[in-house]
């Protein structure tokens, strides 16, 4: 897929007129967030987990190449394979070197992002082979030709009559007058079609929530099943997963899976979760003959010892997205590439470069919800600042914008100076905006005024007022303490 | 291959350089071979008795349903019966799993029972489980020869027979009773951990059962 991470501003002046994804962002995040907070409420302890779901994702990457060791070991000697990949290339030729040699020509696939990352439908097809997606949401943007506008709910910016439109243009085979008015109908259709292409398929591809290094399982955590028929239906099972992914033991599984799925949706728990291990055993009746795992880098290891380390906590529940007011306005798509939201603005400068996706760290009001929520407490709003100075340092920002970041850098090093400067300019501004109280227009701010009035300072500064405070508030704790 | 062992001792070179690491760490090791658990919450930390009852109500919280029977002789009649009522055809695919041998099927003749793996014209199957897991309702299935994975998601209907003294607290517990059952640490080619009837939210964010997987998911709980 490739990135129109660079034009976030068009992308998101796009989605704001857009009165039909207007709509949609007007509710769907909402549910999610009260959904999240009645599980997190109901679960006294949900708090202390997310301390421990930090602190082991904290020693997982402190020993990341033992427990990536200890996780391959456990795979191969049960029959399976890792397939070790650098890129997002390594990882594409990797799984098409696997189907080649099956002579596969349909692959189903649950829902994975890191395949979405590495482009592997686009790529499949060009080499002559047909991948189809089974998580419905995924199924239906696949149809569209759409990238997903979220990491859980992939086709959360289309109604029902989009849908509609989507099968009645796909599924020409069906009776053209069949009423496809309810998401209940539109579902047992997905279902009846895509039950022929899993019995078509030679290989499946999921992705994994988790991997672990104990019993060198991987584990998928779904809803519809549609992870599950992908794996044991097909000859050949293959997992794409990062390393990032890997967790030492089945009680550290456990102790993840109790905070994403209440993170994700808000259920207790998914409907499936299913560890995956080897192939299928002598005399197993179903199950894939062959297990794969594709075991990809792609730029995490370069964040281990950095100011990013930190992000490789996630286990893209998408909890940050849900409550991030910016995500909220603009949607999923105007990030312009794999991950949107909180997360996104963190990983895609990652993996994109501070060039193309620069614009995502400062697009954030850095109300802090993302971290507020984020079951790995990640801390998403630091992350982004620090993408912001990366930006200053590599001299990407506009010529008149860095020159007024360097002036104001240049009075933020000088205390006294600025706290005077300061002074004046709200004793200027509050003498000369006494009559209006506001102001409808201001030199060098109309970013601001074009939208609303700028309110007029009262005379003094926060920190004059803050100095008084504490002085008032000193003077009565004297006298309370000497009574 | 060769690149993949390229690769591998590049990404693994790489993550040693910065975490200032040579020949990985004995504190790691440890944890593999110990598997300490971490913070277990408190809600199904209770006698037997009130783990039985937590596990059916928080699996009929998650629209599954549940139906106790006094024994396995009850079993041909509830399946029937529950068909029947649902207008479904009397026809059940059953795990070939020597644990639901007893099960007398002759009590039902006019049930039509079939054992083996699914195809995908079966429209119900019964199998058994290795453990409930009160904490969420959830039931915990393993694959093996004698009960194939696809009974767990082909039919439209799933029927699970469960034993109360099958229903552990939480997955850990489940996890130790594993490991207790031999295996030597190795886990099974497939284990289902199954909270509730397959769904989705996709399409408007609307809950709706029976996306890809079974729409009912019934529950025969057994008095041991």
């Amino acid at each position: 897929m490739q990135p129109t991470t660079h034009a976030f501003p068009e992308n998101a002046r796009k989605a704001l007129s857009d009165e039909r994804l207007q709509k949609v962002l007007a509710i769907a995040p909402a549910g999610f967030v009260n959904r999240r907070k009645q599980a997190a409420d109901r679960l006294p302890e949900f708090e202390a987990l997310r301390d421990q779901g930090r602190d082991l994702k904290n020693h997982v990457l402190a020993n990341l190449d033992t427990y990536l060791e200890a996780f391959e070991s456990k795979v191969t000697g049960q029959g399976g394979h890792v397939h070790w990949c650098r890129t997002d290339q390594e990882a594409r030729d990797a799984i098409l070197g696997i189907c080649r040699k099956v002579d596969a020509k349909t692959v189903t696939k649950g829902k994975s992002m890191i395949s979405e990352e590495i482009g592997i439908n686009d790529y499949l097809e060009a080499n002559g082979l047909t991948p189809i997606e089974t998580d419905l949401g995924e199924y239906i943007i696949q149809l569209r030709r759409e990238p997903p506008s979220h990491i859980i709910a992939p086709a959360f910016h289309l109604s029902k009559k989009d849908v509609e439109g989507t099968f009645r243009q796909a599924h020409t085979d069906l009776p053209a007058d069949r009423v496809l008015d309810e998401p209940k109908v539109l579902i047992a259709e997905a279902r009846q079609v895509l039950r022929r292409k899993f019995q078509q398929a030679d290989v499946g591809i999921t992705g994994a929530n988790i991997m672990v290094a104990e019993t060198g399982s991987t584990v998928i955590v779904t809803n519809e099943g549609n992870g599950d028929l992908t794996q044991i239906l097909p000859r050949v099972h293959v997992v794409i997963a990062t390393i990032d992914k890997v967790v030492p033991t089945l009680e550290d599984a456990a102790l993840v899976l109790r905070l994403l799925a209440r993170s994700a949706t808000g259920q207790e728990a998914s409907a499936y979760t299913t560890f995956s291990t080897g192939p299928r055993r002598p005399g197993d009746l179903d199950g894939p003959e062959e297990f794969h795992v594709v075991l990809l880098d792609n730029g995490r290891s370069a964040l281990l010892g950095t100011e990013f380390q930190e992000v490789l906590r996630c286990i893209r529940c998408g909890a940050c997205m849900n409550h991030c007011p910016v995500y909220g306005s603009v949607g999923g798509h105007a990030y312009g590439w794999v991950y949107p939201g909180p997360i996104g603005s963190v990983m895609q400068p990652a993996l994109l470069g501070v060039k193309e996706a620069g614009h995502l760290p400062n697009a954030s009001t850095f109300c802090g919800r993302c971290e507020a929520v984020c079951p790995m407490r990640i801390p998403l709003p630091k992350m982004m600042r620090h993408w912001r100075e990366k930006e200053f340092e590599q001299n990407l920002q506009p010529a008149a914008m860095r020159r007024g970041l360097a002036l104001w850098g240049w009075f933020a090093r000088r205390p006294a100076l600025y706290h005077a400067a300061a002074r004046m300019a709200v004793r200027a501004l509050g003498a000369l905006g006494r009559g209006k109280g506001r102001f409808a227009s201001l030199p060098l701010a109309q970013g601001w005024t074009q939208h609303r009035d700028m309110p007029a300072p009262e005379g003094r500064t926060f920190q004059q007022m803050w100095a008084e405070k504490q002085t008032v508030e000193k003077t009565l704790a004297d006298k309370k303490g000497k009574r | 291959m060769a690149d993949s062992q390229s690769a591998r001792a590049q990404i693994l070179g790489g993550i040693r350089k910065a975490l200032n690491s040579a020949e990985g760490s004995e504190e790691a090791r440890r944890r593999l071979a110990t598997h300490p658990r971490n913070l277990i919450p408190a809600r199904a930390q209770l006698p037997h008795d009130r783990q039985v009852e937590l596990f059916a109500a928080m699996a009929a919280e998650v629209s599954a349903t549940v139906e106790l029977l006094g024994g396995m002789a009850d079993v041909p009649g509830a399946v029937a019966d529950y068909l029947a009522g649902l207008n479904l055809p009397a026809e059940v695919r059953v795990a070939p799993d020597a644990a639901l041998d007893p099960i007398p099927w002759d009590r039902r003749p006019t049930l039509t029972v079939t054992r083996g793996r699914a195809r995908d014209t079966d429209g119900a199957s019964l199998t058994g489980a290795f453990a409930g897991v009160a904490e969420t309702g959830t039931l915990m299935l393993l694959s093996g020869a004698e009960r194939p994975t696809t009974l767990n998601f082909l039919p439209d209907t799933h029927i699970v027979v469960l034993t109360r003294g099958q229903i552990v607290g939480t997955m850990e517990d489940a996890w130790d009773r594993l490991r207790a059952a031999g295996g030597g640490g190795a886990l099974p080619r497939t284990v289902n951990f199954i909270t509730g009837p397959s769904r989705t939210g996709d399409i408007e964010m609307r809950i709706e059962l029976g996306a890809h997987g079974p729409r009912r998911l019934h529950i025969l709980l057994v008095e041991d």
